[in-house]
């Protein structure tokens, strides 16, 4: 099966602190990977180097066929396949939630400014908030901007979604109404790859697992696998104390 | 049982009436002073005749400081003025200076002036000489344009007022054109008509214009082109490209480090000196573009100040979103640095408004120079209490509506209601 996404012997260091230690991995169409791990390890760092808002130093990562390197030139194209969600979920507090969806789709696709609102409305309905388009983010609340901005990635039509901790900034309540629309997302086929600690929501709809520490994948096992019997202490270990 | 209670609740009755009676006949005292020249208290020993309004007005404000009194004015007039002995004081001080002070600025300003007559010696009054501003105002105005061609002036001035008019009124869409025309097509034209030269228009040279006419003139174009030019380098600070960087940190540093007055000098005696022989910039223009890069550097840094605010996902979500280095700047980080840092705008824009007085030390003069001008007439001496005061005014004016439009426009930007 041909991959989507192809890390290579990454490495990458903040100054003299290296947070990437000699990563591979490989993400087949339509799978998705839960990156669970200590804080510190290295996985946030991972996913953001897939959209290249991290640079790596050494080895390769092909994302779509296409390396990502210093050549700038293809990197907004790249960038314009991978959605990518926050934990502080970054809307644009100067526009309303209907213009955060349809601003890129206008000036980085080029769509028609109707064509682009369908679009848009029919994101926001898929995340439940199309009632709320014309307020502005300040107006939501944790969870329905989460919500939006998942929906603003989607109007990119990306063929890869990054979740950078979503929930981590969420109300307990509201958690789970962002899941539920990851979850749905996730069942219509999306590549995703998932840095959190809902290890319920793991368990649910991820392929694999990753555990990473100190910059190392140090297990990655299919989820039932995972879950039921890993290999490394310092899975066991991790796993006893989050479960 | 006390004599005198403390004023409570219970003689609130008989204690604020007399307590009013007391600040009023103060004021009373003070006003009648003041405006009629009269002293009613002249019975008394003169110090304590002095004093008796401030004795008065004090024991009338301690009468009626009761706490919780229940009547909402009276509660709300002792927590503003009258919460203590002190703020008691000093609200009796403060009315005083007040009642003190409208007499003499009154007569200066209109009762004792003169408005009627052509020469300074129509001035018989002690007031002001309005006369002086009346004669030259056409001078103030236009400065040495000849009269005859001032009708250019007006006309430049009358589309433009008329042209932002409408465009208050149209809609959105419309509304962009009309604000691209204002910014890139009409400066041209407008300048066009005042200097002349074609189209049958007598040409005008730089040198003879002046007055209120040139503030204008200087500080719309200084504040078209600073504005831009002070956001690209402060982009440029902040770019990832050191050769940019370098550029744009030495840049604004040169300009912020030298004085306003040397600049101005510099571009209209020295910057000749360096012109190969034969080519000629008018002298306004170099004003113009010496100013101009004088406030683009104070406007770089405060929209820096802004680009700084913005917190660094608001990039990485543009980034991530496929946006390229403008598109993000221009969609999402500009908009947002630039609606926070509009007092500062503001600040910059008035303070450039201000300093357009300072082209006298290149011989230009628009309004504050031509009133210099003026008052060293010898048939005008003595006149530069009515010029200042005039051109006080005027330019308090124009900095009062510039500051509440940039009011306005932060609260219409708003969106965290």
């Amino acid at each position: 099966m041909s991959k989507i996404i192809e890390l290579k012997n990454v490495n990458k260091w903040f100054d003299k602190f290296q947070v990437l230690k000699d990563i591979d991995l490989e993400v087949a169409p339509q799978e998705k990977i839960v990156i669970c791990g200590p804080s510190g390890s290295g996985k946030s760092t991972l996913i953001r180097c897939i959209n290249r808002l991290e640079e790596h130093q050494k080895g390769n990562i092909i994302v779509d066929g296409t390396e990502l390197s210093e050549s700038t030139k293809n990197i907004e194209k790249i960038r314009a396949e991978v959605g990518m969600v926050f934990q502080q979920f970054n809307l644009f507090p100067h526009l309303s939630i209907l213009d955060n969806c349809t601003l890129a789709p206008i000036w980085v696709k080029k769509l028609p400014k109707k064509q682009a609102e369908e679009v848009a409305m029919s994101n926001l309905k898929r995340v439940q908030i199309d009632d709320q388009a014309l307020k502005f983010p300040g107006q939501l609340s944790g969870g329905q901007q989460q919500r939006a901005a998942i929906a603003r990635a989607l109007c990119m039509e990306p063929k890869i979604m990054l979740f950078d901790e979503p929930t981590s900034a969420l109300d307990p309540e509201m958690i789970k109404e962002v899941l539920d629309v990851m979850v749905d997302l996730a069942n219509g086929g999306m590549t995703m790859l998932v840095v959190t600690h809902e290890m319920g929501f793991a368990k649910e709809v991820a392929d694999y697992m990753i555990f990473m520490d100190e910059g190392k994948i140090v297990e990655r096992a299919k989820t039932k696998e995972f879950f039921e019997s890993p290999k490394s202490e310092r899975t066991k270990l991790f796993l006893s104390q989050i479960l | 049982m006390n004599l005198i209670a403390k004023p409570s609740k219970e003689n609130i009755k008989t204690y604020v009436p007399i307590g009013f009676s007391l600040i009023f006949l103060s004021l009373i005292d003070v006003f009648a002073n003041a405006f009629f020249n009269l002293n009613l208290m002249a019975f008394l020993p003169s110090q304590l005749s002095y004093f008796l309004p401030l004795i008065l007005g004090f024991i009338g404000f301690y009468l009626i400081r009761i706490e919780f009194s229940g009547v909402r004015h009276l509660d709300l007039l002792n927590k503003n003025i009258n919460s203590n002995n002190f703020n008691a004081l000093l609200t009796l001080f403060t009315i005083f200076i007040i009642l003190k002070s409208i007499p003499p600025m009154l007569n200066w300003f209109i009762l004792d002036a003169n408005f009627i007559g052509n020469s300074k010696d129509d001035c018989t009054g002690d007031g002001a000489c309005w006369v002086f501003i009346k004669v030259w105002f056409n001078r103030f105005m236009y400065g040495l344009y000849p009269d005859t061609e001032q009708w250019r002036i007006n006309t430049a001035f009358l589309i433009l007022f008329v042209i932002v008019g409408i465009s208050f009124f149209v809609s959105e869409k419309l509304k962009k054109y009309f604000i691209l025309f204002l910014v890139f097509i009409y400066p041209f034209i407008g300048i066009k008509l005042i200097s002349g030269g074609s189209f049958g228009l007598e040409y005008v040279e730089s040198a003879a214009w002046g007055g209120l006419s040139l503030t204008f003139i200087i500080s719309a174009f200084a504040i078209l082109f600073c504005f831009p030019i002070g956001v690209f380098l402060a982009l440029g600070r902040r770019s990832s490209l050191p050769a940019i960087r370098y550029i744009s940190i030495g840049f604004i540093e040169l300009w912020r480090g030298v004085p306003l007055i040397t600049v101005l000098f510099m571009s209209a005696v020295m910057f000749p000196m360096f012109l190969p022989d034969g080519t000629f910039i008018d002298k306004l223009i170099r004003v113009l573009i010496a100013i101009t890069l004088f406030e683009a550097a104070y406007m770089a840094e405060v929209v820096r100040g802004g680009l700084q605010a913005l917190p660094k996902g608001q990039y990485e979500a543009a980034k991530s979103l496929g946006m390229g280095y403008w598109r993000m700047n221009a969609l999402i980080i500009l908009p947002q640095a630039l609606k926070l840092v509009i007092p500062g705008i503001a600040n910059t824009l008035l303070a450039l408004v201000k300093d357009t007085p300072l082209i006298f030390v290149v011989g230009l003069m628009e309004l504050a120079g031509m009133i210099g001008l003026a008052k060293t007439n010898p048939k005008w001496l003595g006149m530069a209490m009515e010029g200042y005061v005039f051109a006080g005014l005027v330019f308090w004016v124009i900095c009062y509506a510039m500051s509440r439009y940039s009011q306005n426009l932060e609260k219409k930007l708003s969106t965290e209601r």
